[in-house]
């Protein structure tokens, strides 16, 4: 059965909508964001453990190369974990801060493209502060300018596969499950397979399909700008010339920036579009 | 030194007979060509050569002078001739710049040939685009030092060696700087003689070649950025110390190449930044020791047939792998080294790590049979399987080991950068 | 003032809201009830654009509900259950509050932060207060930037009797304020008191929208829960 019943009482009074939107929204909604992720002390934490880790890293090897090096493993694996980990976490935990801010006069990408910049934020500040430093202080070359670079684009691509996987499920457990997943398959399994098949297919010039395979995966990306700088020598062995001619070039190292952007944008923008129609 | 003193008192000497003279040979003047002097002069005179630019196609000094340039003048060999031929003993020229020699390919023509010279000494000049720069032909006792030599060639076919030595014996090939050559300084059957001192870079093959060059010594050198590095081969007893060998990178390029050699001592040099930085085969009762190798690809391959060598006291810093390998080296000896990828410990303290020390990882024999799986070092996969590795070898050759890892650095001579 | 048409949304297989038509003005206080289940919540979260519909719209002041937020501007919402970042202060809230809605201090209405002495417990963290607490300061949130649309959900579950007297007189006030109030609640009396209107869901679906005096005449029945039962057993026959 279905009544629908149209009711009218009183004076239809028109609210003159102000158009105006309150400045940078997005920007506040990170401001807070980030407070609250402070307060959680665990982006603290992790400054220290970073900070603590390459001082020591650094002050245990004699030559700051070999201090980088083991600060790469760090990066490459500890890093994503955290921020992918923490990230989706903190995003569970922020449902309610989420489901406030939806009843105020917020847009949803305000709100959860502020919620990105305010975890992004904070964890590059935590980064910044707990390897840039130690590495500007002890080493301050080009190479590691590059690999605290590669460490910010790494947080933020983990970052926004985080909100990925918060968005693909509602559940909290098969979220992190999700995460890890990323996490898993990005660090490990990834160069697993793409080995097995070299070795599987090691009759057929593969060399460019390895290349062009490293772009399917951000933290090989990451770690191939910084052998170009520790390991350079090895790399012009062989197969250095197609190495070193394409990911050394400005247009490979251009192709490569812009690889890494797309890691940290679309599984942005596929979240965002996803949150975009979601129920909260 | 022998020669040294030889060649002093060559030179002091060579000016008190009472009938020598000097020929000073300035453009504009009634001497105002080299050749009229070099056959005017006679023996032990001296020519004099004073600022200017001389084409006089092909000179050569036939008997004992001393050639000397006086403002840098020019011996243009206009890219058709051999500017300067020494066909004499004790000659000596300086101060000249030698520049545009033809090039042939029958014919190695030089900036400065000297043939069969005996006490013939080289000295201070500058070398300017020359197909071979000094070329020694079947000489004794000469000395080349203190020269310039800067080629352009851009490919191996169009040109030739700085410093090229041919059936020598006891010469002295010291502080030149050598640059854009095909090879810096090429020695074959050159015996008994020395390289000090010099420095070659960037040359298009390699900084030093060597064959067939028994009993000498180099020391102190530089050779950096050769296109292949530096290559010795089918010799014996060589002495190389104290030689810097730095960023000679590339698919085949060797901070040194051993081929074929035998009872040689490798000591007290700074391997840097090379691609592979000692690549030996065939190598045999040679010693490697107090060496410093530092963020090389490789420190050290060492190919099948290299038995009875020893390596001690040699650092290891930050190379991308230690050592590869084709066989299992059961016939050398690796110990007291100091190895930075070495996470033993040395209860006992004395100084030495008391398990043994593999310096083969998995990932560097795999990656050279399969040289692109180089683009995943570093990855954490590989980490795994290299671990998996050390606890249970099953590729890497078991018996190749340092028994007696040094834990900290061994002081070494070398002059570090 | 809002015009909800057509509106359907599923969750999975359940049909929670079904073609649900809705039109309420300004001056009306409409209280939605019905069993659990029906919709009543869904309903309010599609208005304020939490739960995005799969068919209808719902028109604000007459322009549709969609991506521009501006028109929760004009919504003060009290959520059922609050829930707040749990490391925050409850002053800090409320700072963080006027801040991301750009409020200007005249136009703020503090009654209710006074009358339940809310600046007492401005330094404690949301963390530490109990249901009770926290349904006092869903209540000053919604109040505070005097909207003309009210929307509260379950507003005196968790509170004590003192506290929802407040609030019921809060209600009673501003209703004369030409506002429009959305209420729900399992509490029959609280309602009777409050709203001017019954809109009745059950299944996602609207039973009737009523004004109380009319309900009351088509029933004879004083009281809300008895006419409503009544009317239940009318639809049946």
């Amino acid at each position: 059965m279905k009544v629908a019943t149209v009711f009218k009482l009183g004076q239809s009074a028109t609210l003159r909508a102000e158009t105006k939107r309150p400045p940078m929204p997005m920007l506040k909604v990170a401001k807070y964001a980030v407070y609250d992720i402070l307060q959680n002390r665990f982006v603290l934490a992790y400054m220290l453990f970073l900070l603590v880790v390459s001082m020591s890293f650094f002050n245990l090897e004699n030559d700051p190369v070999k201090g980088m090096m083991s600060l790469l493993n760090i990066i490459l694996i500890v890093l994503p974990l955290v921020s992918i980990v923490f990230a989706t976490i903190h995003l569970y935990n922020s449902y309610e801060f989420m489901e406030l801010m939806l009843a105020q006069p917020l847009r949803r990408s305000d709100i959860f493209m502020g919620q990105y910049l305010g975890m992004a934020a904070s964890l590059c500040i935590a980064f910044g502060v707990g390897v840039g430093v130690p590495v500007l202080i002890y080493d301050g070359s080009g190479s590691g300018a590059i690999l605290v670079l590669c460490g910010l684009l790494l947080t933020l691509s983990f970052v926004s596969m985080a909100f990925l996987a918060t968005v693909l499920s509602r559940d909290k457990a098969r979220g992190i499950g999700i995460a890890l997943l990323l996490w898993f398959f990005c660090t490990i399994l990834y160069d697993g397979l793409v080995l097995m098949s070299m070795f599987a297919f090691s009759d057929y010039p593969l060399e460019k399909a390895v290349i062009g395979l490293a772009f399917l995966n951000p933290v090989d990306l990451a770690r191939i700008a910084m052998l170009l700088q520790l390991d350079a020598a090895a790399l012009m062995g062989y197969t250095g010339a197609l190495f070193q001619h394409f990911f050394g070039s400005v247009t490979g190292g251009g192709i490569s920036l812009l690889a890494m952007m797309a890691w940290i944008v679309l599984p942005l923008w596929w979240a965002a579009r996803i949150f975009q129609k979601k129920d909260i | 030194m022998k020669h040294f003193f030889l060649l002093a008192g060559f030179i002091t000497l060579g000016g008190i007979p009472s009938a020598a003279r000097t020929w000073v040979v300035a453009p504009g003047t009634a001497l105002a060509n080299i050749s009229d002097a070099l056959a005017k002069a006679r023996p032990y005179d001296t020519v004099l050569v004073q600022a200017g630019t001389y084409r006089e196609r092909s000179l050569t000094v036939d008997k004992p002078l001393t050639l000397r340039g006086e403002g840098w003048p020019v011996l243009d060999g206009e890219t058709k001739y051999q500017p300067l031929s020494i066909r004499a003993n004790f000659v000596s020229v300086s101060g000249f710049q030698v520049v545009r020699c033809g090039s042939a390919s029958m014919e190695d023509i030089a900036g400065i040939k000297v043939y069969k010279g005996r006490f013939v000494y080289i000295f201070n000049n500058i070398l300017e685009d020359n197909y071979f720069g000094i070329y020694l032909s079947g000489c004794k006792n000469c000395w080349v030092s203190g020269n310039r030599l800067q080629a352009r060639g851009t490919v191996e076919q169009s040109s030739g060696n700085g410093i090229h030595a041919w059936k020598c014996d006891s010469i002295s090939i010291t502080d030149n700087r050598i640059a854009g050559h095909r090879d810096g300084i090429y020695f074959e059957f050159v015996t008994n003689s020395s390289i000090l001192r010099n420095h070659s870079e960037g040359n298009i093959r390699y900084g030093l070649h060597f064959m067939f060059s028994h009993n000498d010594t180099y020391q102190y050198n530089t050779f950096r950025q050769n296109g292949a590095g530096v290559a010795v081969m089918y010799t014996r007893n060589v002495t190389m110390t104290q030689n810097t060998f730095a960023q000679n990178r590339g698919g085949a390029s060797y901070g040194l190449l051993l081929k074929d050699i035998q009872g040689s001592h490798i000591s007290d040099n700074l391997f840097s930044e090379n691609t592979v930085a000692i690549y030996m085969e065939g190598c045999t009762r040679s010693h490697f020791e107090h060496n410093i190798f530092q963020q090389n690809g490789w420190a050290l391959k060492v190919q099948a047939s290299c038995d009875n060598n020893a390596f001690r006291y040699n650092n290891f810093f930050a190379n991308t792998f230690d050592i590869s390998t084709n066989s299992d080296l059961v016939l050398n000896v690796f110990e007291k080294n100091y190895w930075d990828k070495y996470e033993g410990y040395d209860l006992n303290r004395d100084g030495k790590g008391d398990v043994p020390y593999r310096p083969v990882s998995l990932f560097a024999m795999v990656s050279d049979q399969m040289p692109y799986a180089m683009m995943f070092w570093r990855s954490f996969t590989v980490f795994l399987l290299d671990r998996a590795e050390k606890v249970i070898p099953s590729l890497s050759p078991d018996n190749l080991r340092d028994l007696a890892p040094l834990m900290k650095p061994y002081v070494t001579r070398t002059a570090t950068q | 003032m809002l015009h909800v048409q057509q509106l359907s949304k599923t969750f999975g297989k359940i049909q929670v809201l079904s073609q649900l038509n809705i039109y309420v003005e300004r001056g009306q206080a409409v209280a939605i009830i019905g069993p659990n289940g029906s919709g009543k919540t869904t309903l309010i979260k599609s208005i304020l654009g939490m739960v995005v519909p799969e068919e209808g719209t719902i028109l604000f002041d007459g322009k549709p509900v969609g991506l521009d937020a501006q028109y929760r501007r004009f919504i003060g919402y009290m959520p059922q259950i609050g829930r707040y970042p749990d490391n925050m202060q409850v002053g800090q809230l409320f700072d963080m509050m006027r801040d991301l809605r750009q409020a200007a201090p005249e136009g703020l209405d503090e009654e209710l932060i006074h009358a339940y002495r809310l600046p007492d417990i401005y330094h404690k963290t949301m963390r530490t207060l109990s249901g009770g607490t926290r349904q006092k300061v869903s209540a000053a949130l919604a109040f505070l930037f005097d909207a003309p649309v009210m929307i509260l959900d379950e507003p005196t579950a968790g509170l004590d009797p003192l506290s929802a007297e407040i609030l019921k007189e809060k209600v009673g006030r501003e209703k004369q304020q030409n506002k429009l109030f959305l209420i729900t609640s399992h509490i029959m009396s609280d309602l009777e008191e409050l709203a001017t209107d019954v809109l009745y869901l059950v299944e996602g679906k609207v039973v009737f929208l009523k004004s109380m005096q009319a309900l009351r005449t088509e029933t004879g029945e004083e009281r809300l829960g008895k006419a409503i039962a009544k009317i239940m057993e009318q639809q049946r026959h």
